[in-house]
């Protein structure tokens, strides 16, 4: 091995050597030019010699080598020319090199003499090539030995007994060239691996670096026997690749065998491998432990299924020889075999394995089971994975089948899916989960029946629940919106036609995402709500009446399952989500015509009201969110509906701030006049209302005055006196122009008083109102009429 | 060639031809000035005839009591420095002055002793009497026995030499001698008995190898064909090579000696191997000099090879296994068939 010594010494050497090659190429050159053979012998010989340093690295050696072989081809055409001419016959010629003393020019020499012999055909290739290669056994110099045969496999490439070729012999010639070229691989590749075991071991590291710089030599050889035409499918499962892979096996190299397994499964035909793939795939196995199998396997899987993809007329091949079978069953021994190889290892083949099936096989479902299957086995000794490659790898494998398929309902027809998942920390388990549900948003997949939710949901638990020994404070709180959001769309996927099996989905979903905890419902609770009001309306749509007790679909049946979930929001506590969904369900129910369902909302949303809501800004929402929402129903009797409407009254009136009471107090008044035809109409109850709220902007004003000194804005008059506006053309009698020209007139004294602070909005407000009146006028009919007693200035 | 004695110029030029020279084989060998001449190539039991031809210089007229040819075989041998011995006496010291080749081989031996050279065979060309011009003489040697390969080690030599002596003992004047080498090989068929070498060697717990080369007997050409396996590596080897060694053993008791040459140095393999790696190998021998073995040249010396497994740790220490290899040398002919 090389002496220690920087890189300038060896730049050095490498000069000194190039001068020496130089120097006696000149001197052999003279001697080609006068035909002096035995001088031209003896000067090449001396410039081989420069070939036997031992101080190069294999890189330099490699310029020296070169500058070396080009003087070799002129030599070789000097010694055609020189057995043309019949002054030397080849035969003596052969001979002559071979009295040079040292073994590395002689050799160099006979392979040059021995390319003119053969192409003189004075003797057959074959013999000729079975002397050369077993004479280069005498370097057993690694690098030397490596170049040496590397040019031996040069000059003899195009001269090998090949079928077809002008050297071709007898009918057995084929057999002698590969024979040739597999002996000398299987040479070269010993001198390549033996140079990893010689020298100090501390540059152990360096010679590996040097070896892979060498590969390509040993590889040339298998590149040089997939060119061979007589290496038919026969031959290459006959002879070439179990001599190949006895060889690769036996050397018990690292490098090597991961360089010539790569090898093999590029340098020749996809048919081929498809043919021999047991025989292939029997050496995987037997491959020393530390080798990147995987990386070699998923080659070869992704070149198989590539080559599926791309002449699909040969997939009945791959049947035909059980691909997938082999494959499987090889990948189960490697991973038996090497005992060592980390999770993340195994998982990536199965990953490959994956891909080859989904490409190849993709109407069989139960192989890409049968992959997952064989992972979980493997995991199965494992607790939950922490190496991050290998759960990146676990990812990749499972969302593998959800690209190919872009359906999950296909994966969840995978009975190890979720087995797999299991492995998963909790945070990936997340990942996959988003991978999933955006998979299913992707693709708009609609998820239709309850079997398969419930498989769905246990896939993306992670989702769903806390996980256990889950750390929830890490995760941003961005994040888990996005994630909840997620799963809040997903519910919006899970649909069926199919009244009675929508329902089932319905209870399952809500079974899931009841253990949700207080962080999801609030997310999740309005998706399944609206999802079953969906359902309601439809019901309702279809048929009034409901048919029967045997139909589980009834609206009642859905409320109920609507009553409970909501009901679950109280634990997060979140009232004010809760107290906007009972009223959207009062509302469904009193389209359904169930009186006392919606009653039951109602009072569960004045339960709230008054136990949970207490922050006056949420009031103010609720009541009027309540407010909306009575005025809209129709199912009431009066009984029911006067004790709502008292209770709504009566919260508004005891909001804290007066603009608030007076606000919610005129937005009452509408409780008491619809305009359904069987609709309430009590003007008297109306008008009590606005009066009331009168008199609170009355009391709001004086308040003002005397906690400012100014007092506040007339701005709730103005509002009032639009609700008086609004009634007023709704007819109601006891609103007469009268009490409209006193409200005006009130508004314009408050303005006037000392203490009011002009406020821009408010005058425009009130302008605006005004001249919504003269409008009104200016219109004619009966409304005009109704406005004319109405003086506006 | 001019190994002239005296001090006179000689008075003729005696020239020694081959009758075969043109198309008989011929190497090239070194002789004693380090100089590559070319020398023709003879087995045993071949004929060697030719011719011997006499130039007096003009005007001169050679008198002489006899003109004869001799094949001699002589080996020669050059021991440690120190040893006392006496050449003089045996008159041919000039022949043996040029050692400078050997010296620089071997440059701890520097004095030679010769063992008196065998005489073969014996023609006599002419009787007594006068040259006055060119005269030549055919000769012819038939079916020669020479048992033994010429042989030019580190620390020995034997050589085959033509040797044409005019003989004179006239007022002082001495024998004109004129030599001529050649050289002889010969072959053996292929053994028909060729085990190869297979052994397990090793240090106990720390490396254990079983190599194997496919024959113990190797012609001068041929290829070392065999794998070593490497059943236990608890070393760290930086590489593993194939020595050919040459034991030249001389002399006898007290004054025996062995040198070990190294031939040939094979990087077999580059690196550290690992438990259950076979290495090939495959050695050519042509490019490198060798001899057939030779085992107790007329009791004077031995020639043994052996291939030497040797490996190297990376602290550069060498374990290695010895095993002797026969050589041996195949008509080339029937090699190449």
């Amino acid at each position: 091995m090389l002496p220690d010594g920087g890189a300038d010494d060896e730049e050095r050497w490498l000069a000194e050597g190039i001068a020496g090659v130089q120097q006696n190429a000149f001197y052999m050159h003279r001697a080609l030019d006068s035909n002096n053979l035995k001088d031209a012998l003896k000067y090449s010989a001396q410039m081989l010699s420069e070939l036997r340093t031992s101080r190069l690295s294999p890189h330099k050696y490699y310029d020296l080598y070169m500058r070396a072989f080009d003087e070799m081809r002129k030599l070789e055409m000097f010694f055609r020319e020189e057995t043309r001419r019949g002054s030397c016959s080849v035969v003596d010629l052969y001979e002559l090199v071979q009295h040079a003393g040292n073994v590395l020019p002689r050799l160099y020499l006979l392979c040059t003499v021995g390319s003119v012999y053969i192409k003189s055909k004075e003797a057959p290739a074959k013999d000729v090539l079975k002397d050369l290669v077993e004479m280069c056994r005498g370097i057993q110099h690694p690098l030397r030995g490596l170049f040496l045969r590397s040019y031996l496999s040069q000059i003899s490439r195009d001269k090998l007994p090949d079928i077809g070729s002008e050297y071709e012999g007898d009918a057995d010639s084929i057999n002698d060239a590969v024979e040739f070229v597999l002996q000398n691989f299987i040479e070269m590749n010993k001198l390549w691996v033996r140079m990893q075991h010689q020298g100090p071991v501390r540059e152990k590291e360096k010679r590996g670096k040097e070896r892979n710089e060498l590969r390509d030599l040993v590889g040339k050889n298998l590149h040089v026997l997939s060119q061979i035409e007589g290496v038919d499918l026969d031959m290459y499962k006959e002879t070439v690749l179990p001599r190949i892979l006895e060889q690769v096996v036996n050397c018990k190299d690292e490098l090597a065998q991961f360089y010539l397994m790569d090898c093999i499964i590029q340098v020749f035909p996809d048919e081929y491998h498809l043919q021999t793939l047991e025989t292939l795939l029997s050496a995987f196995p037997q491959l020393q432990p530390n080798v990147d199998i995987k990386t070699v396997l998923s080659q070869l899987m992704d070149r198989l299924s590539s080559y599926a993809a791309a002449s699909p007329e040969v997939l009945p091949e791959f049947l035909q020889v059980e691909a997938f079978a082999k494959f499987s069953n090889a990948i189960g021994k490697v991973i038996e075999a090497q005992v060592d190889m980390p999770v993340v290892g195994a998982v990536t083949l199965y990953v490959s394995l994956l891909t080859f099936t989904l490409r190849v096989h993709p109407d069989r479902l139960d192989y890409v089971d049968q992959v997952l299957g064989a992972c979980v086995k493997k995991l199965s000794g494992n607790a939950k994975l922490e190496d991050s490659r290998a759960t990146k790898q676990i990812v990749a494998l499972l969302s593998a089948p959800l690209e190919k398929y872009s359906n999950i309902v296909t994966a969840l027809e995978l009975s190890n899916y979720p087995r797999v998942m299991d492995y998963l920390d909790n945070s990936t388990t997340k990942v996959m989960a988003l991978v999933i549900i955006q998979s299913i948003m992707k693709n708009t997949t609609c998820i239709s029946t309850s079997d398969k939710i419930e498989a769905l949901f246990d896939l993306i638990k992670g989702l769903i629940k806390d996980m256990d020994g889950a750390q929830n404070d890490e995760l941003d709180d961005e994040d888990f919106k996005e994630e909840q959001n997620s799963v809040a769309r997903l519910i919006h996927m899970l649909h069926n036609d199919d009244h009675e099996e929508m329902l089932k989905i319905l209870c399952t979903v809500q079974k899931h995402i009841l253990q949700g905890g207080p962080k999801r419902l609030p997310f999740t609770v309005p998706s399944l709500v609206f999802s079953a009001l969906k359902l309601v309306r439809r019901l309702q749509g279809q048929d009034g009446d409901v048919i029967g007790e045997e139909v589980p679909a009834t609206p009642k049946k859905i409320f109920q399952i609507l009553h409970q979930t909501i009901e679950a929001l109280s634990c997060v506590p979140s009232p004010e989500l809760a107290l906007r969904l009972y009223l959207q369900c009062a509302e469904a129910a009193n389209d359904c015509d169930l009186e006392p369902v919606a009653y039951e909302f109602f009072t569960q949303a004045f339960i709230l009201y008054e136990e949970e809501i207490a922050d006056s800004k949420a009031q103010i929402t609720a009541i009027h969110l309540i407010i909306g929402t009575l005025q809209r129903m129709n199912i009431f009797g009066v009984e029911n509906r006067d004790t709502l409407t008292h209770k709504t009254t009566g919260y508004s009136a005891k909001l804290l701030k007066k603009p608030d009471q007076c606000r919610a107090v005129y937005a009452c008044s509408h409780l008491f006049w619809t305009d359904d035809q069987d609709g309430i109409m009590d003007g008297e109850r109306v008008l009590l209302c606005l009066k009331r709220a009168l008199r609170i902007a009355n009391a709001a004003q004086q308040m003002a005055n005397v906690t400012r000194g100014s007092s506040g804005s007339v701005a709730l008059f103005i509002e009032i006196l639009n609700k008086y506006l609004y009634f007023f053309e709704k007819g109601i009698p006891e609103i007469t122009n009268t009490v409209i020209q006193d409200l005006i007139e009130l508004i314009r004294t408050e303005k006037q008083s000392e203490n009011t602070v002009a406020d821009p909005s408010t005058e425009a407000f009130f302008a605006s109102t005004l001249r919504y009146i003269e409008f009104q006028k200016q219109k004619g009919g009966s409304i005009g009429e109704k406005y004319e007693q109405i003086k506006t200035t | 060639m001019n190994y002239i004695v005296g001090a006179f110029k000689p008075p003729c030029d005696i020239s020694i031809a081959f009758s075969d020279a043109r198309t008989r084989k011929q190497i090239a060998v070194k002789n004693d000035n380090g100089r590559t001449v070319m020398v023709p190539v003879f087995q045993s039991l071949e004929t060697i005839s030719g011719e011997v031809s006499v130039v007096p210089v003009p005007g001169k007229r050679i008198e002489h009591l006899g003109v004869k040819i001799e094949l001699l075989g002589q080996i020669e041998l050059y021991l440690e420095r120190g040893k006392f011995y006496d050449f003089t006496s045996l008159g041919m010291e000039s022949y043996y002055g040029h050692l400078s080749y050997h010296h620089h081989r071997s440059p701890k031996l520097s004095f030679p002793i010769v063992t008196i050279p065998d005489i073969l065979a014996v023609r006599e060309l002419d009787i007594p009497g006068e040259i006055y011009e060119k005269k030549t003489y055919p000769f012819e040697f038939s079916t020669v026995e020479m048992p033994y390969e010429s042989y030019n080690g580190t620390n020995v030599r034997l050589r085959y030499i033509l040797k044409v002596t005019i003989s004179r003992n006239i007022m002082g004047m001495g024998s004109i001698v004129e030599f001529r080498e050649f050289c002889v090989r010969n072959y053996s068929p292929a053994p028909t008995i060729n085990n190869s070498i297979k052994m397990e060697v090793g240090i106990e717990d720390c490396l254990h190898i079983e190599f194997e080369y496919s024959k113990s007997k190797y012609h001068l050409k041929d290829v070392i064909i065999g794998k070593i396996y490497f059943l236990l590596v608890r070393i760290k080897i930086k590489n593993m090579e194939l020595e050919i060694r040459r034991r030249e053993s001389t002399g006898a008791g007290s004054s025996a000696y062995v040198e070990t040459e190294t031939l040939a140095k094979f990087e077999l393999m580059d690196g550290a191997p690992v438990r259950g790696e076979s290495i090939p190998v495959r050695l050519f021998l042509t490019p490198y000099e060798l001899t057939p073995s030779y085992r107790n040249i007329n009791n004077k010396f031995s020639v043994k090879y052996y291939l030497n497994l040797v490996l190297v740790d990376e602290e550069d220490r060498r374990y290695f296994k010895q095993q002797e290899i026969t050589m041996y040398r195949l008509l080339e002919t029937a090699q190449a068939s």
